[in-house]
């Protein structure tokens, strides 16, 4: 646990300049490495398929895009297992992505056909894939909080060592039944870790005008649980830190926070970067973070300490591109759900 | 058969489902305090232990997500809520997560759960200590709502949610806790076997009613027959959510006089729903007289012994307002 000075200062986790040379590789090995960077630049790849999509007008729903925040996901998802149980919120693509890297069940999903994750009922901001561990998305901030926590409290009862895992935001942790779920995750040693991606804005309100710091790890704290602040761009960080707490969890129930700064490139809802919602974001800002690109944080290490070169690199992009246009062309040619399913699954 | 109290049958449904159904695990506040539920689950905790029967934090919220959550996990679980009023603080977890998590990840998973809300009135408790919204819930697809009047239907009911794949709400009225009746021993049943039923024929009304106000319902017809040799049909709805009302449709056109009493207000409320659906489905003109709704006041429960007396209505009120239906 960090001591209470670095609490709430976001430059001491990410600094201003941070670059690859400060990425540490622990004792992680090339294929994990590669398998982080093929799974952030394969999220990437697709949200920028959506977002171009959206901005075309083939999709007609909202999308919420995780631009810049694809290595919380990627570094978390290495540590679970099936029948864990994951829970998303808007902003769910890389959560799901990285345990089911199915792009074209999801470029389905968006377009609303039936071959999506949710059959074509949910569309971007209800996603839901339960054999694989993904229980659901939804975009009601901190929705699915307390269902992860039953999730998580489940298992216990079950006996089974699985975990539960909620994603939010920092707005989420401004909503009241937040901090239930935290003191009753506590009081009950509920198996259930917390992911706070704070990208430093809900919506178009910046953490400064919401909240008295920076940070929110400080709840954790105020319910006694353990808790860990890393940089949200750093893959590898976050992959070692969710490692030891996960397998903590797995053997004695209880809860973790994990708090991951990080920042999103595109605005809260579509494909526009410098307008978000109708508020003007500092394009300093967007550049200064994209500096920061996690992927191009361990593209850049790796290179640099020979694990990987650039026509490995040039190689693993060109593999996704060609896994792109054929899932979405695939996507854009599926069926609709029935006009009849329209009144299906109201009741079981 | 065994003579028994609505509470006791109550606690019965719980004594079965526990027993029987490993993965029914019950939360909610003031599970281990007899003053919060009545005697309806008295000491499940020493029986079946505190893991499984949990005493929760003031978190209706976080407790009701949970339960949603633990459904969706192969879980059965209960969420106790001692009062409908506090039950407001987790309208998240039931209306946007629990009624429509199936439809929206076409039918992959339901939130098999069940929240048992307490009709808790009376005693001068006023405005927050005394709702009935059961046709807020009855207004949401996906949600399934049922009122258990009889106490076999307690028990059974209670059993029959906690086994149905899809989110129920369950509300008992603290007012019918000292029912008794006879009982069958339990038998499971499809909670689709739950639909409006009529309970008492008659020939020159219908009245239709639900959890306590079939209690009133059933003295009204021996009144009006007394009284006045009117034969009321008497019908329980029991599930208000989906509702089915072929029940209703083939007593009007017996009767052809409707009266429904309700104890939630009038506007939009489960009375209007009831009134319009049987007209919708039913002959023109099938109505010798404007259709009754008897219901609570437009206004909040009160505190003051003098008004609380007239807010809830009484036998005698029930009377002189169904007599008015025969002299229009």
């Amino acid at each position: 646990m960090l001591d209470n000075q670095k609490d709430n200062d976001i430059s001491s986790i990410i600094s201003d300049d941070f670059s690859y040379e400060d990425i540490n590789f622990f004792d992680l090995e090339k294929p994990i490495l590669e398998k982080f960077l093929y799974s952030m630049l394969l999220i990437r790849s697709c949200e920028y398929k959506i977002a171009e999509a959206k901005k075309e007008g083939l999709i007609k729903g909202p999308v919420h895009l995780g631009v810049g925040q694809e290595a919380i996901a990627v570094g978390i998802a290495q540590n679970l297992i099936k029948t864990d149980r994951v829970f998303g919120a808007h902003r769910s693509h890389s959560h799901l992505l990285s345990i089911n890297q199915n792009i074209h069940a999801l470029f389905a999903e968006v377009l609303g056909k039936v071959t999506g994750f949710s059959k074509g009922m949910g569309g971007s901001m209800h996603l839901s894939n339960p054999e694989k561990g993904f229980y659901g998305s939804v975009p009601i901030v901190t929705g699915t909080v307390p269902l992860a926590l039953g999730a998580g409290l489940a298992a216990k009862l079950q006996n089974s060592g699985d975990i539960a895992v909620a994603y939010l935001g920092d707005g989420a942790t401004e909503e009241g039944v937040f901090h239930e779920c935290l003191n009753f995750a506590k009081i009950s040693n509920t198996p259930i870790l917390f992911v706070i991606e704070n990208n430093l804005f809900s919506s178009h309100m910046h953490i400064s005008l919401r909240q008295p710091e920076e940070t929110t790890i400080r709840f954790a704290k105020a319910n006694n649980i353990k808790c860990e602040l890393v940089n949200g761009n750093d893959v590898n960080s976050i992959y070692r830190v969710s490692s030891s707490c996960i397998e903590e969890m797995r053997k004695r129930p209880e809860p973790f926070l994990i708090e991951a700064i990080t920042y999103r490139w595109f605005g809260h809802v579509d494909w526009r970067e410098d307008i978000d919602v109708g508020v003007s974001r500092s394009k300093d800002d967007i550049a200064n973070w994209k500096k920061k690109d996690p992927i191009k944080l361990l593209k850049e290490a790796m290179i640099h300490n020979s694990y990987w070169s650039i026509s490995e690199q040039e190689s693993l992009e060109d593999k996704i591109q060609k896994e792109i246009t054929s899932a979405w062309s695939k996507a854009m040619n599926d069926p609709y759900p029935s006009k009849d399913d329209l009144l299906q699954n109201v009741y079981e | 058969m065994i003579k028994t109290t609505y509470s006791k049958a109550i606690y019965d449904g719980f004594d079965y489902l526990l027993e029987n159904h490993p993965e029914v695990f019950i939360l909610g506040q003031g599970l281990w305090s007899p003053w919060y539920v009545g005697n309806t689950m008295n000491n499940l905790e020493t029986k079946y232990g505190k893991e499984r029967i949990i005493d929760t934090p003031v978190s209706e919220s976080a407790c009701t997500g949970a339960a949603v959550g633990a459904s969706l996990c192969g879980m059965k679980p209960v969420i106790v809520h001692p009062r409908m009023d506090f039950m407001l603080y987790s309208m998240d977890a039931i209306v946007n997560q629990a009624a429509k998590w199936s439809y929206m990840f076409g039918g992959k998973s339901n939130a098999s759960v069940t929240i048992r809300a307490i009709i808790n009135r009376g005693g001068c408790q006023g405005a927050q200590h005394s709702q009935s919204l059961h046709s807020w819930f009855a207004h949401i697809p996906g949600l399934r709502v049922v009122m258990p009047s009889s106490v076999q239907d307690a028990r059974d009911i209670l059993v029959a949610s906690v086994l149905c794949p899809d989110p129920v709400i369950y509300i008992d009225d603290r007012w019918l806790y000292d029912q008794e009746d006879y009982i069958d021993p339990i038998i499971e049943k499809n909670i689709d076997y739950f639909q409006p039923k009529c309970i008492e024929k008659g020939n020159d009304i219908t009245i239709v009613c639900n959890s306590y106000s079939t209690f009133l319902g059933k003295q009204l017809k021996n009144l009006l027959f007394e009284r006045e040799k009117i034969s009321a049909e008497l019908i329980d709805l029991r599930s208000i959510n989906p509702l089915k009302i072929d029940v209703m449709v083939n007593s009007v056109k017996k009767t052809r006089r409707l009266l429904v009493i309700d104890g939630g207000w009038k506007s939009c409320g489960l009375s209007s729903e009831i009134i319009t659906s049987v007209l919708e489905n039913s002959p023109t003109n099938i109505l010798k007289c404007a259709p009754k709704r008897i219901t609570l006041p437009n206004c909040p429960a009160p505190s003051s012994p003098i008004h609380e007396k007239i807010y809830y209505p009484d036998l005698d009120y029930l009377f002189s307002e169904t007599i008015k239906i025969f002299k229009n």
